[in-house]
This record gives structure tokens, sequence and C-alpha cells, in this order.
């Protein structure tokens, strides 16, 4: 197993914001997290980037426990993650946020660039441009494009779809499905349940700092939880107005869980 | 004699002065990049230097008290240069590992970095009255006062000849530096963005205690060849270290093109201030340049670029 | 006690250990047990938490213990500089050189590994230590758990502050006032500043030295070349140098709390010593490095009450203690009112404060000025009570006010006040031992200390310990210079 997460506790402080997560990538597949604010998406990949250290709880990485990896080695590791709100370097160039992608190990950065652009051509348009003055697409491909850069064998997307037109979106899915079939595994965090589960191969509801539901792509697509809350749709079970207290765990989350917003 | 017959000479001393103050705002300026903190001992940093520099040069000096001129002088000017360096660089990361490194691990506030830093700067300062003693020390000119050329009336001499030349070789080398490798690379990452940065592979902690060091060895090199000119005391880091941050700020603190501007700006004002205006108020000018960048285009002229746009 | 602090959403019950809600049993006097159990998370600075369980000589030599060690040795070696012999410039090591041959050094490295040990041990001291002090701390602890148990824990501390003068030296009198008392005054000034609005004023000595000019400007016609055309009682000059004080804070102010908080601190740096350098070079108007002679002492001839201070220092003692305690209780009052509760949002969360209607830049403004004018004052009591020169308004003089509050524990008025007399205490009992200028190294070492490992101070106020630990859990601000700097939380 490439990622395993078993039993992973993580606190700001009191507060505790992931409560014994478990959950496994294999090598080349991509795997969802679905959630809403709040139920530690976030969290959950930051703690396996290292930025964040479990109270409890170990992440391995090819089965070597990632404690023992500084959260500045993950890349060496081979592991490269997008995170949320994209974040490229707003005073470097597209060329330089790029090249920072092959900070570890400048060795193949060239060629990699090269791929890269090819991969995202308005890139190559936008190639001298501060990476703060482009566009919000843009500047997700340039994420995406700086994460690809480390050659990882592990990407992690956090919400890459966030804030972007849907023609956009369309490109950015497109790309994480290319990425995917030359062999690189995805972690991919998204509030637009429906697009991620059309390319994932499976995935994991978090909700409140713990997996509430893990299934196939296809079983959480036809699950009808998954659904109501996350895919917007009406479940023809009578319910019309969704209770807003949760009910017990196998009633599945409903409405109110998934628009409340947390802090964390 | 007019301000007129004297603008050239003015021009030249504020350029000189200017120089060092711009190679001493580079460290606030570099740490202020990575940390978004203003280092308040940094000119401690630069008085331990100079120091250091000063007595590894006069322990070269013959004892007779003569001055040997040439190229032995060129000698001890690097001697002085290298041990200067070396003594602000160490106490740049002895500082950074003592009064700034526990506060970071446990996230600290920002005043009590502040606080933390202020305290260093008191025990550095005072610890070395004690001891160096309270007294001003001073190097005799190593060039014999020997005037290169005139410049529209104006001598430029040996001595500040190579006080500017070796500033401006220590400001473009660090241009290349941050501009050009790879942990210039680190470097701005770290700035603009830390925790991106460790997406990245970048060792936020090293390239911290990198960045102290090389903010103290420019700020040592700086020290000795302010020593150079002027003298060295303990108490000599306050008045060109509250220079040096307004040079920071005047360019845009986090810029590293806007301190070594800002510097030579401030070298000019003053120098031109202190002539038109009396002498012993000089230093007051500085200040008020500070309070006026603030109150006008708080920014800085070049804009806080290395650091986080906003 | 143990509440968990207000505004902690917190997903569900669970208590958890190491969080903010166990800080408030450390200082309670709960049953050791229980103290053990909260551990140190808080505190994750020492190298290597102690192993408790299988505990086996073999966890001396781990590269960690090893590491601190080594550290306490170099802080060995650098307490033997500090105290060891003065040099000079022709020999600069050479002081050094003879603080390290001397036999002191096998003393302060002896400390050195006895601390180690110490700290090694911790974890098995600590709950026995907890053990003694408890008998003792309970009692506190309880006193002031108790409805009225603080009035009278501060009447005891007040009359022990009447007392103390009668049993002491006149020396010691006269630095009862001149350090303790005025200083002390200073540091509940600088505290609103600090402590209550969290920003950072390195040049409040400043404010004292206008008012003592000011005071020597209009109660004598001889103590500076510069006067006023007539003489007023001393008495008439605290408003004067109040308002004076203030304003001048305020013109500081204005156009700099706009700006990142950091920029205030060196600003006032910079008027610190314009002040400074003025008084120190106008001669034709401030009598220059002469200081000013021969301001009046207070006295009083109101209502049938005629009454001379002079050189004796009981009666300033006296007033200052009067004095002191009412500003304490002002101060009390005042940060429990509305503007006290917006200086606590600013310092939390000023964007917050601001959203929610609390005019920020305003409420900064008035602690500062109030600041100023606390300094304004004591310097007026400052220039009645004894000869004044611009030493006496140094930059070293600010940054040992800053010292004061730092150590006393910022935002706890009572703390500032602990720390005006423990921090001039130590300065009184150097003032033989080594010579006056190198005690700052002694300050400038104390406020890095507990910078490191108690910020808190050494009295502190609640809601500030409880602001600066969840700060460090990366909640809120303790502050109002902004986002903390990089690093940590590797």
């Amino acid at each position: 197993m490439l990622l395993t997460l078993s039993d992973v506790e993580v606190a700001y402080g009191a507060v505790t914001a992931l409560r014994g997560v478990s959950l496994q990538v294999a090598e080349g597949e991509i795997v969802t997290l679905l959630g809403a604010n709040g139920a530690g998406k976030t969290t959950t990949l930051r703690t396996i980037s290292g930025l964040l250290r479990p109270r409890s709880g170990e992440v391995h990485l090819d089965g070597r426990p990632l404690s023992s990896i500084p959260a500045h080695g993950l890349v060496g590791a081979g592991v490269s993650h997008v995170p949320e709100g994209r974040r490229v370097f707003p005073s470097m160039s597209v060329r330089e946020n790029l090249l920072m992608g092959a900070y570890h190990d400048r060795r193949h950065a060239r060629a990699d660039l090269e791929r890269v652009v090819a991969l995202f051509p308005r890139l190559a348009e936008r190639i001298g441009q501060a990476g703060g003055t482009l566009s919000g697409g843009e500047q997700q491909m340039l994420a995406i494009g700086r994460a690809l850069m480390s050659r990882p064998r592990l990407i992690l997307l956090d919400e890459p779809s966030m804030g972007l037109a849907p023609m956009i979106v369309q490109t950015i899915f497109q790309v994480i499905a290319e990425i995917n079939r030359e062999g690189v595994a995805v972690l991919l965090v998204e509030q637009n349940a429906a697009s991620a589960l059309r390319i994932a191969g499976r995935g994991y509801v978090l909700e409140t700092g713990r997996v509430v539901l893990a299934d196939t792509a296809a079983g959480l697509l036809a699950d009808d939880r998954v659904r109501q809350a996350y895919l917007g749709e009406d479940v023809a079970d009578g319910e019309d107005e969704p209770a807003p207290a949760r009910g017990g765990a196998a009633a599945g989350p409903a409405h109110g869980t998934a628009i409340r917003a947390d802090s964390a | 004699m007019g301000f007129l017959d004297q603008f050239w000479q003015l021009t030249i001393d504020g350029l000189m002065v200017g120089s060092l103050y711009a190679v001493i705002a580079l460290g606030y300026t570099l740490v202020y990049g990575v940390l978004q903190l203003i280092n308040f001992a940094h000119s401690e940093v630069f008085m331990l230097g100079s120091f250091g520099g000063l007595f590894a040069a006069r322990g070269l000096l013959p004892d007779d008290g003569s001055v040997p001129g040439g190229l032995a002088s060129v000698g001890l000017v690097a001697v002085g240069l290298g041990v200067g360096a070396i003594c602000g660089g160490l106490a740049a990361f002895t500082l950074e590992r003592v009064a700034y490194r526990p506060l970071r691990r446990r996230s600290a506030p920002r005043l009590a970095y502040l606080i933390s830093a202020i305290g260093a700067s008191l025990f550095a300062v005072n610890l070395a009255g004690k001891e160096f003693g309270r007294q001003n020390v001073d190097l005799p000119d190593l060039f014999h006062n020997g005037t290169v050329f005139s410049f529209f009336g104006a001598d430029v001499s040996t001595q500040s000849l190579v006080i500017f030349a070796v500033a401006v070789a220590m400001l473009i080398g660090l241009d290349r530096l941050v501009a050009g490798t790879r942990l210039g690379q680190g470097i701005r990452a770290v700035a603009q963005d830390a925790d991106t940065a460790v997406l990245m592979g970048v060792n936020v902690e090293r390239i911290i205690i990198v960045t102290f060091v090389i903010g103290g060895l420019l700020a040592g090199a700086g020290g000795f060849l302010y020593a150079m000119t002027f003298n060295a005391s303990y108490s000599m880091g306050f008045v060109p270290g509250v220079k040096a941050f307004t040079a920071a700020v005047l360019g845009g603190i986090g810029n590293v093109r806007g301190a070594m501007l800002g510097g030579l700006l401030l070298g000019l004002v003053e120098s031109y201030g202190g002539y038109l205006f009396q002498a012993s108020y000089k230093d007051v000018i500085a200040f008020l340049v500070l309070v006026a960048i603030l109150m006008i285009r708080p920014s800085g002229l070049l804009g806080e670029r290395l650091g986080r746009a906003a | 006690m143990s509440a968990p602090p207000a505004g902690q959403p917190g997903p569900g019950g669970q208590p958890g250990p190491g969080g903010a809600a166990t800080v408030p049993l450390r200082t309670s006097g709960n049953p050791p047990g229980s103290v053990d159990a909260s551990g140190s998370a808080g505190s994750s600075g020492s190298a290597g938490g102690p192993a408790r369980p299988g505990w086996h000589p073999a966890v001396l030599f781990t590269p960690a213990r090893l590491r601190q060690l080594g550290v306490l040795l170099l802080v060995g070696v650098l307490a033997a500089i500090v105290t060891g012999p003065t040099g000079n410039s022709d020999k600069p090591l050479q002081a050094a050189k003879d603080s390290i041959a001397d036999v002191r050094i096998v003393l302060y490295l002896g400390l050195a590994v006895a601390l180690w040990v110490v700290l090694v041990l911790g974890a098995e001291l600590r709950g026995a230590l907890e053990r003694v002090s408890a008998p003792v701390r309970a009692p506190i602890g309880a006193a002031y758990g108790r409805r009225g148990g603080p009035i009278v824990l501060n009447l005891v501390l007040l009359a022990i502050a009447i007392v103390a003068p009668l049993v002491v030296s006149t020396a010691a009198q006269q630095s009862m006032v001149n350090d303790i008392g005025i200083y002390a005054l200073l540091a509940l000034g600088l505290n609103v500043v600090v402590g209550y609005a969290g920003l950072l004023d390195l040049g409040y000595i400043a404010f004292f030295a206008i008012g003592a000019y000011t005071t020597a400007y209009f109660t004598s016609q001889t103590a500076m070349p510069w006067h006023a055309p007539f003489v007023l009682n001393p008495f008439f000059v605290f408003p004067i140098a109040l308002v004076l004080a203030a304003l001048a804070g305020v013109i500081l102010g204005a156009p700099t709390l706009r700006l990142r908080g950091d920029y205030l601190a060196i600003v006032t740096l910079g008027f610190g010593e314009i002040i400074h350098l003025v008084a120190n070079n106008a001669d034709n108007i401030t009598n220059g490095a002469r200081g000013a002679f021969g301001v009046p002492h207070l006295s009083i001839d109101l209502l049938g009450i005629d009454y001379k201070w002079g050189i004796d220092p009981l009666p300033y003692y006296y007033l200052l203690v009067v004095i002191v305690v009412g500003v304490m209780i002002a101060f009390g009052r005042l940060e429990r009112s509305r503007i006290g509760r917006s200086w606590a949002a600013i310092r939390e969360d000023e964007i917050a404060a601001e959203a929610t209607g609390v005019a920020t830049l305003r409420m900064k403004l008035l602690a500062f000025a109030i600041g100023a004018s606390v300094s304004g004052f004591a310097g007026v009591l400052f220039a009645s009570k004894q000869f004044f020169n611009p030493q006496s308004f140094s930059l070293q003089a600010s940054f040992f006010v800053v010292a004061v509050v730092i150590f006393g524990g910022m935002g706890s008025r009572l703390g500032v006040v602990v720390g005006a007399v423990v921090l001039q205490g130590l300065a009184f009992y150097l003032r033989d031992k080594v010579p006056p200028a190198d005690r700052y190294i002694y300050f400038g070492a104390v406020i890095v200390i507990m910078m490191i490992f108690r910020p808190q101070g050494l009295v502190p106020s609640r809601r500030r310990r409880r602001e600066i630990q969840l700060a460090e859990e990366g909640i809120g601000a303790a502050d109002s210079l902004g986002v903390a700097p990089t690093g940590g939380q590797q």
C-alpha cells in the first residue's frame, strides 16, 4: 500500500480536528475525500504532508512511518501536495514557480519544465509573468504543474476546483485523470463531489473528523446519503424537510450537517 | 563655503556612509523577509562584528604604531573584513538560537520576539562594554590619507574608495545570491509563503538560520568598514542600526534592492542635511525620514517585494 | 476553575490532554496528581519530554540530554564571563580568558551540571515539589478563590509595603522611592500600552522626561535657562504634565498606530532618542548634560494643611504608595470597563474587534495616551524629589521599564509592581557588587530568559496567560502586532 493512515488523531490546541481517521491509497489509483466544510479534509492532507503532526495514530508511506521524515523531506519521498487556495508564490514568475517544484532535486528540472508546459499550454504563454497576476484557473494549473515538477508518486490535491469557472474545472479534472494515467496516485479533496467521483476509483466521506463512509466511487454515487448531502439530490423517500438535527450515524448526514460551517 | 561648493564632497561622503547603511540594512530586510520580524538586535550583531574585525586588524599592526600602507594595508582590510564577518555571523547565529528559536518553537506571539530581542541587545551591548571597555576604539587610517583623485574639487581618499567598493561588491554579491542561486530560491520561497515552501521541500528552519547568518556576515563586515572610518564602541550599534532600519523601510522592507537604494539615499540625505542644519542633529534627520516614510509611503520606494505580497 | 476558555466552540466535549483548559489547574494548588496528568504540553521547549515510565539511568545519555548538558555548560561559561573581571580594549580577550581560567569556573560548571541533573530528574522532582509547596500554595489559592479573598491578600501586601521602609537603611529608603516607587508607577503606565493594548513603546521614558522638564520649567526660575515667567507649586504641574505627555503621545501615536505594530516600537525608540538628544544638547534650554538643579520639593498649603516634603525619603515614599495604589485601583476599573474589553478584543483579534464596532485606532491611541500621561505624572514626582539630568532618560531606562513589565507579568497590575520591586531590588543589591552599567547585562538576560521560559511573567494576569497559551496553539492572538512570525509547528 502506498499510503496508509491508521487511526490518526489531530488537534489544534484544545480543538480536535481528526478523531481517528484511517484510509489507504494504493499505487496508481485516484481516491477522493468528500465532506463538508470543517469535516477535516484539509487537515488530513496537511497531516499527510507533515505540516501537522498527529496526536496519535500513524501515517505510513510504503510501510515506512512518516513521523521519521521531516515535512520538507516529503517531496523527496514522492509526495506532492497542491494546497488549498493554490498558494503560488505571488512575486515569482511562472517559470520560477515551476522550478520551485524541482527544488529538492534539480536534475530533471529542464526536461520536466517542458513536459509540464506541454501539459498546460496556457502556462507557456505566461512563462515570464508573476504568479500573483495569473487568473484563478491559471494559478491552479501552475500549482498542479509545480507539484508535478517533483515527479511525485502520490499527489495530494486540495479542492482544485474551488472558485473556478465550470469550463476550467472540466479542464482541471481532465488533467488530473491524465496525470493519473501516467501512473501517479491521486488523493483528491473536493467539494465538487460529482466531478470527483466521476474520475475517482474509490472515495471516503469525512464528517467532523471521522470517516463515516468508505466505498468505491460507483458505490458512493449510488448511496442515498451521499447523493442527498453531497450531490444535492432529493432522495425519493418522502423527506421534504430534512431534519435539522443529526440522526444516528446510520441515518447519515442531513443537510444541517452538510452546510454547517465549522471553524476547523 | 556654500552648499554648492561642498556638494560633491558631501555626495561622496554620503554615498560612502550610505553604502554601509545599505549593507547593514540587508540584514534587517532579509530577516524581515523570511520571518516578518524586525530583528531589533541586529545592531548588536553589527557592533560585535565591528569589534571583531577591528581587534583582528589592530592585533596585526606593528607594535611601533606605524601603519604599513600599500598591499599590507589591503591585507589588513581583508583580515578585518573576514574576522568581522565571522564574528557577525556567529553573533547572528547565537542570537537566532537563543533569543528567537525557542519562541518560534512554540509559535509565541510577535510581541515576545521584540522583547526577547531587546533583552538580547541589552545583554550584548553591556557585556561588550564590560569586556572591551567603554571608550571608543579606533584604527589608524590604513592608507595614509592618500587621495586617489579629485572629483569636481572633492577629494576621494583611498580609504573611502575601498569602503565604497567593498560595500558595493557585497551588495551585488547578495543580490546575485538571492536572485540566482538555489539558496536564494529557498529564501524567496520562505519569504513569500513559508508553508508552501515546506511542501516544495524547502527546509524552513535551515533557511531561517542561514538568513540570519548571511545578515550577520554582512553586518559584521560592514561593521569593520564602519569602524575603519569612524570608530567602534560598545554602544555604537544603536544609531547606525536605526539608520539602517530606516534605509530598509525607505526602500521597502523585505526588498533587497530596496534596502540598497534606501541606504544610499539615506546616506545622501543625511550628508546634505547635516551640512545644511547642524551636525549634532544629524541623527535626528534619519528619524524624521523614518517617520515621514511611515506616514507617506509605508511600503517604501520599491515596495515590499521579497516578502508577502500585501 | 478548569472550565474551558470561552469562545471555544470545539466540536465535542472531549477535554483532551494538553489543552488550554489544563492551564488554570497548574497554579491553583490542585492535588499533585492532576498536575502531572496535565503534563507539560504547553511548554514543549525542553528537549525531549521527561520519560517517566521505565526510568533508567541510560536516559541521561540520549543525544538530546547531552545537548542540553552542553548548552548548560556553555551558559555556565557565559555566566563566569559575565560575573568575571572587567576588560579593556587593549587586550580585548583578556577579561574573558581570566574569567575562564579562574577557579570560579568550577563553581559555574558545577551549577550547570547540577541544574542539568535537576532538569533530567524534573519529572520525579516536580511531583515532590508540588507536594511540598501545596500546603503553602493551597491557602493562598483558596484565599484568592474565596469571595473577598483577594482584598485580604492585597491588604496584607499593602501592610508590608507600609512597614517595609521602616526596617531598612536610608539608602534603601531612597531606592524605594527613586527606583521602586517611581518605576512601579512607570510600569503601571506602560502596562496599559503593553499589557492592555498589546503594543510596544520603546521610548516610554521620553514622556517621563517631558514631565520632569515641565516641572523644572514651571516651578523654578533657576533650574533651567528656559523657564516660565511665573512660579507654580509642583502640585499644579501634575495636570499640566499629564496633558502635555498625553498630547505628545497622541502626536507620536496617531501617524504610527495605523501601521504595523512593530513600526510603532521603532518610531517610539527614535522619539525617545530624540528627546534624550535634545535634552542633552540644548544647553540654553534644558541646561544640557549638567541637568536641572533646584526644582523645589512638593509642598502643600491648602485648607489649613501646610506640609512640605523634603530630603527625607519617607514622606515621598508614602505619597507614592498612595498614588500607586490609587492608580492600581483606577486601572483595575478601567480594565473591566468597556474600554478594557475593547483592548482585550483588539489583542485577541483585531479584525474581529474592528468588525464588531470597536474603534481600534482610537482605542490604541487612548492606551498610548494614558500610558504617556502616567509617565509624565511620574516625571513630576521624580523632578520634585531629586536632581535629574538627561542620563535619567536614556534608552536603557526605557528598556528597563519594559523589563519590569515583562518580568512582573504584562497585563497584571500587581505583577508589574512586583516586577519593579524585584528588579529594582536586584539593582539595589548589585549596586556595590558590580559597576552600575553592568547591571544591564543581568537585566537583558532576565528579559530573554523570561521570554523563553515564562512569557506570562512572574505574577501573570490570568487572561493574558490564557491568551498567550491559545495564541501559541494557533488560536487568536495575544498582541496587536499582526500575525506571528514564520516557523514552529514543524
